[in-house]
Formats: structure tokens, C-alpha cells, sequence
């Protein structure tokens, strides 16, 4: 039997990179197939060459067992090929309805497209149980309901064939167990699925081969019961690999900062952040597990003074913080709170300067950089060269532009600015987000010595291992309001991800009301 | 990912030289179609620019406003502000440096009336720029649209000051009375001959060491101050720029104020250096060509000053060229300058990843 799809010597080549090369993969039909590999090993550029966004310089692509040439993504979509991207390409004020047939209305005149895709969408939902309220507005369902919505459309297209990028980046634990049961269903079904992602955890749940890349090459194919979590990690990185962080029990001491009520509403006058309270001691890690989205970047930001908080209060350095005698980000700094951003690129770097420049981002002020009109470039260059020393950061050229170090690299210049400034509290957020798995170790110990010595952290991650393994204790956030805490001792996943979903208390709730009507 | 192996010369240098060969070899199109020989309108052209000490003379002078409308745009632009206004800037600029010199020729010397005119330029352009620079750091308004706005507002105001109340008694012309000599910036021409040096008659004067003094300021201003890298940081990333507390409003009203008073010195070449009275219209669009020289010259003091030269030398050889071959109207040599800003400023990426392409292979190869 020929496989639903096979690769044959693919390479791809971006200037001076070579993002793909001489990759064979097969797999067969009705089966889930694993792609793993770091952050830029060249998954992305192979399934955007599948998809028909880019054109393999070399070798070519068979579905069926017959040679087939895409250039589009309508030549993908022809060959029964369907893509469910990682940030939905969704219309977020249409329907459900009216963003499955877009881009295949039917006619100039919607009516009688609708119609249709009406009855086969029902007919499509049954056959592979996605329900789904085809009128809904995709903006007011669920992100889980909204990867259906993808799902569906692909379905639609006629797609046998379905490439997953990334898929639970924005998923609870439980939503995402949800959609690997949607998976396993289109595979009875006969469905081929690709499944790309760099979680471990989820090649091993779901999927039935797994192949792994690394540096632009597939580097090894494996079954996945005849493989283990370890394993894949040494053939990701090349090594062997530790996926726990070692550390003594918490000493927590005195309360460092306190919130109380904490609250923030965007330019919309939507409430973002929902009366959050919570205290910081010294010598602790506090995780902030959550969904993406549900106001951990609010409350950063909010504590760093980089948004105005609108009610509430904070404690810190003996200073009482509040709306209307606000601090803005340089006074926090100066009272010793250091902040890693959650986004580098975004907020944490200006990746057009040198590294030298961008290290010391947000201190550019202090008198150690600064001559009396003209800041100091020599001290500048000389600190940058010994951090870099310190920290391992590769190439140790002050002079590069900070956008073309690595992701870890640039993560260890951002996480050596703010610690070497010895604060106080350190807020840090996805400290190991795109980071290739060798230097997130190294990222993980720091953190941890830098509690050891007395320090307080607050961490948001939304990886619940990384919270699980680095935090002491844990409050989880939902909708913008915390919505439990707990000792990180009796945190595990289902539990945490039922609170993240909120569900947690609703449970309790209907609990309760049973007892009550018994 | 791909930046660090393109040479740097090939930016600063290759691509921007490409882009001006490419513009005169359109240019040289357009010359051809009306049936003159494109090779002698370059001789032309490129005498009358450099051939001779006084066409030398002219194209600095006209550089000279340049390179203070383009440091203008430039500063701003490095804070990711797009200052249009840089023409009611100078405009106002001038009048600054003649209230200056109408009210104080009569009673002081010139070492006194040059500083101030010098503050005077500095501080009415600077004015000019303080509202769109107001309503875009506090109020949001976008500061393309205000500042363009502006040139009109300078544009009507100048009338009504120069016709209401500073024209001369008397007479029809608006323009006020000519200033005392000692409100005269000296010709370059002047000061050099006492010392032998003979570099012909132009308008070329003091102005223009000021104009590389401003260069110089500038430079060291953007890359090696705090200031300046509040600035860099606002232009490239404005969330950063938060996230460093950097008081964003406060940065963009200096950034504005700064620019502003930068195209206010095109007053004192104009009002001081050569017209030596105050007038409608002197500031005659350098503004605006200050915007494609801050684009060719990459926002950088060097290359500033190098496309401020060859702009220069359009206006002075464009002219020489229409002078000499009278079917070559000065409408064409209109049209050549705009080749050159289209091809070096809206088209300048057009063989940019080519080129860099080509040199990033070679190196792998």
C-alpha cells in the first residue's frame, strides 16, 4: 500500500541557511505522525513546503503513491492536504459557518454556498463527532472550539491528509487531551495526521511514529512505543539531556511585595486583571500557571509600573504603590525589581542594536554607563564581555546585533541584565520560550540560585512542566483573576488543569449542590 | 539571520551608488527622447556643479540647507517620527533670525546678533515643531498630518507678517528693509581672501562650517548620548522603550524640538548668509528634499552631508544645464532630481536582497 504522503530529498535553502535538507519522510495512511524537533530545526519551513508557502529547492513530494507538485496552497488543498496553523486564520467576527466556506463560497451569490456547506458541514461534524454550533461567532467560542473550527474547514476542503502546527500552544491540559481524541477519531476515519510540536509529553501521548529533526535534517524515525521521552530529547539536542531541575526545599522568609486587589481595565474599559491579591516572600519561586491569555502579561506588566494598574494596591521596598501615586518602570527598577519580559523581541531587546547596547536596556541611565554628557562605552563593552563570559553566551561578540544570536542567547543576555543588577524581586515570564532545550537547563539552575540567595521570583509560564518543576508554590489565573493557589508539593497536572479551565470550583459547586439536594 | 555576512560597503556604498547610476541612466532616457546628447548634458551638468571655484561655491551653499533639513528629518526619524514639516520649520526659522537682526542691526555689533540669531533660528523652528510634537506625544495626533498642516499655516502667517507689518515703508515688494551689514553673515570668499585663498564669488557662507558643526552635534547626540539612546529605543521598539521606562511623550517633544530647530538654520543661510532681509518663500522646498537626503544619506551625518553635496550639485549643475542647452528646460532638471529621489529613496530596496543575495553566497561558497 502507497503511503498517504511521502517526502523524497527535500532541501530548502535561505541564504546562507540551509533550513532543510535531503529530508525523506513516510508515513502511512491512517496513522499519526509526530514531528519534533527545537526551534528552528527546520519543522516550520518542511510542513510550509507541504503546505505550498515555500518550493523545495530539490526533491518532491508523493501523495498516494503518485508525484505531485505544489506550488500554493491551493495545489496542497487539490491534493487533500489540509493545515491547521498554530495562530488561527480565523475571521473572528464571522460564523462559524461563514468562515469554513471562505475562500470556497461557491458563487458569487453566498446564499446557495451557504446552504450547502450548511448541510455537509452537519453531515462532516457527525462523521468525525466534531460538534460544533455552526451560526456561533467564532470570537465568543472557546480556543479549543475555535481549533475545531480550523479543524473543520480543512475537513471541508476535502482534506486527507492534516498537518497540525503546534496545536495545544494555547490549550488547558484537559482541551488538549479533548482534541487528541478528535485526532484519534479522524484516524478511524481514515485521516492522515501530521502533528508537529515540540512537547514531548504529547509525541508520546498521541501519536504512532515519530520523526525527529534536528538542525535542518531527519535525524531519526522511531515507533513511538518503542521509544521513551529521554530518548527523543538526546536525538533532539544531540545529547543527553535533563528534564528535571534539582533543588533543595524552599526557605521563604519575609514578605518582599504584597498586592491586594489588584485591578486594570484596557482602553476598552474591559476588566483584564480581576482583583488580584498575593504576597512574594524572600527565598520562594512563585509559578503563575494559566492559560495564555488569561492576565498573567497584565499582572506583569502592572508590578513592573509598564501599564497603570486602575484599582488596588502594592507593597514594595517600603513604598505603597497605587493609581493615583503610581511608579512607573524606571522607579521600580530603581527600588530593585528586575523584570524578564515575557516577550524578548517585543519588549525585552531592541534587536536592531548590538548586544553591548542591548544589555543594558532599561539601566542606560545608571552613573556605570554614563561619563558626565557622554555615555561610557568602554564600561559598557567591558561588563557586556564579561557577562558574556559568565553566562555562556554564544558567540561572545558584544558587537553583533542582538537579532542574530539565538533565542537562548538572547534570552541569557535579558536574564544576565536583570540578575547581575542584584534585585530584590524578579519577575520573569516564559523564561525558557523558544529556547533550545541545552540552554534551558542553564537557564533553570540560575533561577533557582538566584532564590537560594534570597531573593523572591514571580514566574508565569504557561509550560505547567517548567512551572511545576522550578515553583515553590503556584497560583493559577483564569479570566484575569486567580482562581486558586496551592503548595507546588500537591500540584499535578490534571489538577492544575482544571484550574486553569476553571472548572476546579464549578465541580465543587455541583458537588456541593448534590449534597445539599440529597 | 542573514545580515551579518553582507559586507557593510555594500550598504552604505554599492546599493546607494547603484541607485543614483540607475537614476541617471533613466535620466538619460529622458534626454535622449528630446533629442539631446545625454553624454555632453552630464558634462554639463557636472561642471557646472564642480568644474569651476564659484559653480564649487554654489552647490556647497545649496548643500548647506540640505544637510540642515535632512539632520532635521534624520533625528526625528531615529525616533520613528516622520517629520513633513521640516519646510514651515525653516520657514519660521527665518523669520526668527530676521526679527533677530531688524531689531538689534542698529545697536549691536555682529559677534553679538550672530549668537542670537543663531537662538533665534534655533528656537522658532523649534517652536514651530512643539505643536504636532504636543499632539502626537499626548493627544495622539498623528504628527505626518499636523506637521504638514503646518507648512501651510507657516506658509499664510509669513504672508501676513511680512505684507502687514514688517514690509518696508513705501514700497511694494514684500520683503522687509535689508538688514545693517553688521547683521550679514561673512561669504566664505571674504574670509578666505585676506588669507590669499581665492575660491570665487558665491553665496557660499559661514552657514556652511555651522551646517558641519550641526553634524557633528548630531552624531555625537544619537549615538553617544543617553539621550540618544532613549531615542534609538523609541524608534526601533517602542514597546521596549516602555518596558525600559523610558518617558516615551517626553523623548518624541525633544526628538520634534530638536528637528525643528535644526530646520530653523536654513533661516541663517537664507536671511542672514544671502538675502540679508527678510522674504516670501526662501526656504523654496529644501524642507522637503531634506526628507529623500536623510534617505539616501541612511539617517547618518556622513552620508547626510554626502547627499546634501549631490543634491546640491543637481540645483547648481541642473541649472548650468538648462543655462547651456535651452532645450533642456529647468522643468527636466526637475524631473532628474525626482529620478534621483525616486530611485535613491521610494525604490531603494528594489536590488537590496538581490545584492545581499548575491555577496551572502559568495560568502557560503
Amino acid at each position: 500500500m502507497p503511503y498517504a504522503i511521502e517526502l523524497r530529498d527535500i532541501s530548502k535553502r535561505f541564504g546562507a541557511v540551509q533550513a532543510n535538507k535531503d529530508i525523506c519522510l513516510q508515513v502511512p495512511a491512517g496513522t499519526i505522525h509526530g514531528i519534533i524537533g527545537e526551534n528552528g530545526a527546520g519543522k516550520s519551513t518542511l510542513m510550509s513546503i507541504i503546505y505550498g508557502f515555500y518550493e523545495a529547492d530539490t526533491g518532491h513530494i508523493e501523495v498516494d503513491g503518485k508525484r505531485v507538485d505544489i506550488r500554493s496552497s491551493q495545489d496542497a488543498i487539490n491534493a487533500g492536504i489540509g493545515m491547521v496553523h498554530q495562530h488561527f486564520m480565523l475571521v473572528e467576527n464571522f460564523s462559524v459557518l461563514e468562515n469554513v466556506i471562505l475562500g470556497a463560497e461557491g458563487g458569487a451569490v453566498l446564499k446557495n454556498g451557504i446552504g450547502a456547506a450548511r448541510v455537509e458541514l452537519q453531515r462532516l461534524a457527525q462523521e468525525y463527532s466534531l460538534d460544533i454550533d455552526v451560526d456561533a461567532i467564532v470570537e465568543e467560542l472557546p480556543v479549543g472550539l475555535q481549533q475545531r473550527v480550523e479543524i473543520l474547514k480543512a475537513l471541508y476542503r476535502g482534506a486527507r491528509i492534516l498537518i497540525l502546527d503546534e496545536p495545544t500552544g494555547v490549550l488547558t491540559p484537559q482541551e488538549a487531551d479533548h482534541l487528541f481524541r478528535i485526532l484519534k477519531a479522524l484516524k478511524d476515519q481514515g485521516v492522515t495526521v501530521l502533528l508537529i510540536t515540540h512537547k514531548l509529553r504529547e509525541i508520546m501521548a498521541s501519536t504512532d511514529n515519530v520523526s525527529v529533526m534536528r538542525q535542518g535534517e531527519m535525524v531519526a524515525h522511531r515507533e513511538t512505543t518503542h521509544t521513551s521521552k529521554e530518548d527523543l530529547a538526546e536525538l533532539m539536542v544531540g545529547k543527553k539531556v535533563r528534564l528535571t531541575v534539582d533543588k533543595d526545599d524552599a526557605q521563604p522568609s519575609e514578605v518582599l511585595l504584597s498586592a491586594r486587589d489588584l485591578s486594570q481595565f484596557d482602553s476598552q474599559g474591559v476588566k483584564r486583571l480581576k482583583d488580584v491579591s498575593l504576597e512574594l516572600r524572600a527565598g520562594e519561586i512563585l509559578g503563575i500557571a494559566g492559560v495564555s491569555g488569561n492576565g498573567q502579561s497584565e499582572l506583569l506588566n502592572v508590578l513592573s509600573g509598564i501599564a497603570p494598574m486602575s484599582e488596588g494596591e502594592v507593597h514594595f521596598a517600603g513604598q505603597v504603590i497605587t493609581a493615583k501615586a503610581p511608579k512607573d518602570a524606571a522607579q521600580m527598577r530603581d527600588l530593585k525589581m528586575a523584570h524578564v519580559p515575557e516577550d524578548r523581541h517585543k519588549m525585552g531587546l531592541v534587536t536592531g542594536f548590538e548586544a553591548y547596547e542591548a544589555a543594558v536596556l532599561g539601566y542606560h541611565n545608571s552613573p556605570d554607563y554614563n561619563g558626565k554628557v557622554l555615555m561610557n562605552r568602554k564600561a559598557m563593552l567591558d561588563e557586556c564581555n564579561e557577562r558574556m563570559a559568565a553566562w555562556d553566551v554564544r558567540p561572545p561578540n558584544p558587537h553583533l546585533k542582538t537579532a542574530n544570536f539565538s533565542g537562548g542567547n538572547q534570552q541569557k543576555i535579558v536574564i544576565a541584565r536583570e540578575v547581575e543588577q542584584n534585585p530584590e524581586v524578579l519577575l520573569i515570564g516564559q523564561p525558557t520560550r523558544g529556547v533550545d532545550i541545552g540552554a534551558i537547563e542553564n537557564i533553570h539552575e540560575q533561577i533557582v540560585k538566584l532564590r537560594d540567595s534570597g531573593k523572591a521570583i514571580l514566574l508565569v509560564s504557561v509550560e505547567l512542566d517548567e512551572i511545576m518543576a522550578l515553583s515553590d508554590r503556584i497560583i493559577v489565573m483564569f479570566d484575569g483573576a486567580v482562581v486558586g493557589e496551592l503548595d507546588a508539593k500537591d500540584a499535578d497536572e490534571r489538577t492544575l488543569g482544571l484550574m486553569m479551565a476553571n472548572a476546579h470550583q464549578k465541580e465543587q459547586e455541583d458537588e456541593e449542590q448534590e449534597g445539599e439536594s440529597a | 539571520m542573514s545580515q551579518a555576512k553582507v559586507p557593510t560597503w555594500v550598504n552604505i556604498a554599492l546599493i546607494p551608488a547603484l541607485n543614483i547610476m540607475l537614476a541617471f541612466l533613466v535620466s538619460g532616457l529622458v534626454i535622449l527622447a528630446i533629442g539631446e546628447n545625454p553624454i555632453e548634458a552630464a558634462g554639463y551638468l557636472i561642471y557646472g556643479a564642480f568644474g569651476y571655484d564659484e559653480g564649487i561655491g554654489y552647490t556647497l551653499y545649496y548643500a548647506t540647507n540640505l544637510i540642515f533639513t535632512g539632520l532635521a528629518v534624520s533625528v526625528a526619524f531615529k525616533g520613528g517620527l516622520f517629520n513633513i514639516g521640516g519646510e514651515g520649520q525653516a520657514y519660521i526659522g527665518g523669520l526668527g533670525v530676521g526679527l533677530v537682526c531688524l531689531s538689534l542691526d542698529h545697536s549691536m555689533p555682529f559677534y553679538v546678533i550672530a549668537p542670537l540669531a543663531i537662538v533665534g533660528a534655533a528656537i522658532f523652528g523649534a517652536a514651530w515643531a512643539y505643536i504636532p510634537a504636543y499632539l502626537q506625544a499626548r493627544r495622539g495626533s498623528h504628527i505626518v498630518i499636523t506637521t504638514i498642516m503646518f507648512n501651510f499655516i507657516a506658509s499664510s502667517l509669513m504672508v501676513y507678517l511680512i505684507v502687514n507689518w514688517l514690509k518696508e515703508d513705501g514700497r511694494m515688494a514684500p520683503n522687509s528693509r535689508t538688514f545693517e551689514e553688521n547683521a550679514w553673515l561673512p561669504y566664505l570668499h571674504e574670509l578666505l581672501s585676506p588669507l590669499g585663498i581665492d575660491i570665487g564669488d558665491s553665496p557660499l557662507n559661514l552657514t556652511f562650517i555651522w551646517a558641519l558643526l550641526c553634524c557633528v552635534f548630531v552624531w555625537g547626540l544619537i549615538w553617544h548620548t543617553r539621550w540618544g539612546y532613549q531615542l534609538r529605543t523609541l524608534g526601533t521598539n517602542p514597546t521596549a522603550a516602555r518596558y525600559a521606562g523610558i518617558d516615551t511623550a517626553k523623548v518624541t517633544i525633544w526628538a520634534m524640538l530638536i528637528s525643528g530647530g535644526l530646520a530653523g538654520f536654513v533661516g541663517l543661510n537664507e536671511i542672514m548668509g544671502v538675502n540679508h532681509n527678510l522674504l516670501l518663500n526662501f526656504t523654496a522646498g529644501y524642507g522637503f528634499a531634506g526628507i529623500a537626503v536623510a534617505l539616501m544619506g541612511r539617517n547618518h551625518p556622513i552620508g547626510i552631508i554626502l547627499a546634501a553635496i549631490l543634491f546640491g550639485a543637481l540645483y547648481q549643475g541642473g541649472a548650468e544645464l538648462a543655462f547651456e542647452i535651452p532645450t533642456i528646460t529647468p522643468e527636466i532638471v526637475i524631473a532628474i532630481q525626482g529620478l534621483v529621489i525616486l530611485f535613491s529613496g521610494a525604490l531603494e530596496h528594489m536590488f537590496k536582497d538581490r545584492i545581499e543575495g548575491f555577496f551572502i553566497r559568495r560568502a557560503v561558497a
